[in-house]
């Protein structure tokens, strides 16, 4: 077995979390090093005898020897937090304190921690998102830069305030914290985030955008299996990121082009995925909340459980946007809101309800708003105006996946004139 | 309050398995733990090699192999606890695991000079 990269990342992320526990977040640069020593030297090591069974384990070992004599030789000239400079103090209780902090249950309770933390409220969410990705999933600046197509400039940008404002915070976020709560809602956005970079986002690498769904999928799973982070929301928010994953392998054709929900080959879809999924909804009914992640997911549900297109319950959909949009609206609610009318009432009505949306300007650069009025144009067999509308589109695709997509769209309407 | 110099001394041990060296480590933990706890915990002190050393008999640089050539224990530490007085240091040794192991401790005042 030769080391692969989502190895190395998964123990990166792993190793980080706990050396930023053991050093202090102040020290977020020093536990980077030690990180990338660690990995370093057990990746020259193994590519000639391939990767031990036990690779976790002496990875573990290897970053606390590092961390051992990093302590001993700066444990005078450098300022470590009251509590670490205690245990640091003699050798009586240094090996002993290593010790402790690398057990499992502590390391992965350092991973949800660093989750937490890197969601600080004072940071935006484009900031929080990156340190998630950066910290937790250890993406390189330019893998970053290319999943949310910015440059590596301001994806650097980006993490150089965050990490000045972790190091200035002084403390990682404790789970027993009082603000857990506000705090958790901020950590299921920034995972909603990623996850929708992943499915919807503008990255025309498939690679990638599968890569930050199953990132995102495996830190909510995280979260569901620590019980005060498992509340129902947490639970409707990997069922959301199930049922949507299942869907993922029927979203591209054989032809490379990106297939809507309507022409996919439903038999594509990952039926173990929408099956946890279920479950995992089930699992989020319980408490007296209905947050938008559960309308959300019950959404998912609905297209999950249909057979085709035209058997889904589109009227059940329709009253699940009316939910959402009293919860959170947005014009892109309220865009698919139009289109599940379209699907229940007819074209017209559909049309109808595009017409109504509020705060359209916010959909100026959005490829899929021009394009739901030319499908529905289409539909009502005026395909002259149906072409100006996917023109529009096309001309706000923002990669190569759209734009072909797209054109595609634009070739059908010529050919429903002739 | 006083500051006593605590020298952990005991006999060679034999080779240890990590597993009893943990079971060790553990039982001397729980004792600083309850200094600490208790406010008597001045400096945790350090722990020494055992089985190396030298003992240095002049200027010239004549030495015998140590630690202890002539005595039976080894000095295998020091710490600093704090005490009203001799008594109260010699009552905090109560339950000390390094009798188990036929050790003694040695404590003496820290002098002010």
């Amino acid at each position: 077995m030769k080391p692969d990269n989502a190895l190395f990342r998964r123990e990166a992320a792993r190793l980080l979390a706990t050396l930023t526990r053991t050093f202090g977040i102040d020290n977020l640069a020093l536990a980077e090093d030690i990180v990338q020593e660690t990995l370093a030297g057990a990746f020259e090591a193994w590519s000639y005898k391939g990767v031990p069974d036990h690779y976790a384990a002496q990875l573990t070992t290897a970053a606390k020897n590092r961390a051992l004599d990093v302590f001993r030789k700066e444990r005078t000239a450098r300022k470590f937090a009251p509590e670490i400079r205690r245990f640091v103090q003699s050798e009586w209780t240094l090996r002993p304190g290593i010790d402790a902090r690398f057990l499992p249950d502590a390391l992965k309770d350092d991973e949800l921690r660093m989750m937490f933390t890197c969601c600080h409220p004072r940071l935006h969410e484009d900031v929080q998102v990156a340190l998630v990705l950066h910290l937790l999933c250890a993406l390189g600046v330019d893998e970053i830069a290319s999943a949310f197509l910015v440059s590596s400039a301001a994806v650097e940008k980006r993490l150089f305030r965050g990490k000045k404002a972790l190091a200035e915070s002084k403390h990682l976020f404790e789970l027993t914290a009082e603000d857990f709560a506000p705090r958790l809602s901020a950590v299921h956005r920034a995972l909603y985030l990623l996850f929708s970079e992943g499915y919807h986002g503008a990255s025309s690498e498939a690679v990638v955008r599968i890569d930050l769904c199953r990132e995102a999928m495996r830190l909510s799973r995280l979260l569901v299996t620590h019980a005060p982070a498992a509340t129902p929301a947490t639970f409707a928010l990997a069922a959301l990121m199930s049922l949507n994953a299942a869907r993922l392998p029927g979203r591209i054709g054989d032809d490379g082009i990106l297939r809507p929900l309507f022409m996919q080959d439903r038999s594509r879809w990952d039926e173990e995925l929408v099956a946890h999924g279920m479950d995992l909804l089930a699992q989020s009914a319980s408490g007296d909340q209905i947050t938008e992640l559960h309308i959300e997911a019950g959404i998912a549900a609905q297209h999950a459980s249909a057979s085709s297109a035209a058997e889904t319950n589109w009227a059940e959909i329709v009253r699940l946007y009316d939910v959402l949009m009293k919860i959170r609206p947005s014009p892109v609610v309220a865009l698919n809101r139009a289109i599940a009318i379209a699907e229940s009432q007819g074209p017209e009505r559909g049309l109808a309800a595009i017409e109504r949306i509020e705060q359209v300007e916010r959909l100026a650069a959005y490829p899929f708003y021009p394009a739901a009025i030319a499908e529905l144009e289409l539909r009502l067999g005026r395909p002259l105006v149906a072409q100006t509308h996917f023109r529009a589109a096309k001309a706000l695709a923002r990669n190569d996946m759209e734009r072909r997509f797209l054109e595609q769209r634009l070739d059908a309407c010529t050919i429903t004139r002739t | 309050m006083n500051e006593f110099v605590y020298l952990w001394r005991r006999p060679q041990r034999p080779p240890q398995t990590p597993q009893q060296m943990q079971e060790w480590m553990q039982k001397y933990q729980a004792w600083f733990q309850q200094m600490e706890a208790t406010g008597h915990l001045a400096q945790y002190g350090e722990p020494l090699e055992p089985k190396a050393g030298r003992v240095v008999r002049d200027g010239a640089g004549s030495c015998s192999d140590g630690p202890y050539a002539e005595t039976k224990d080894v000095v295998m530490g020091f710490s600093i606890i704090t005490a009203a007085n001799l008594d109260e240091a010699v009552a905090l040794t109560k339950s000390h695991p390094i009798f188990d192991e036929g050790g003694v401790i040695e404590i003496r005042p820290i002098l002010k000079l």
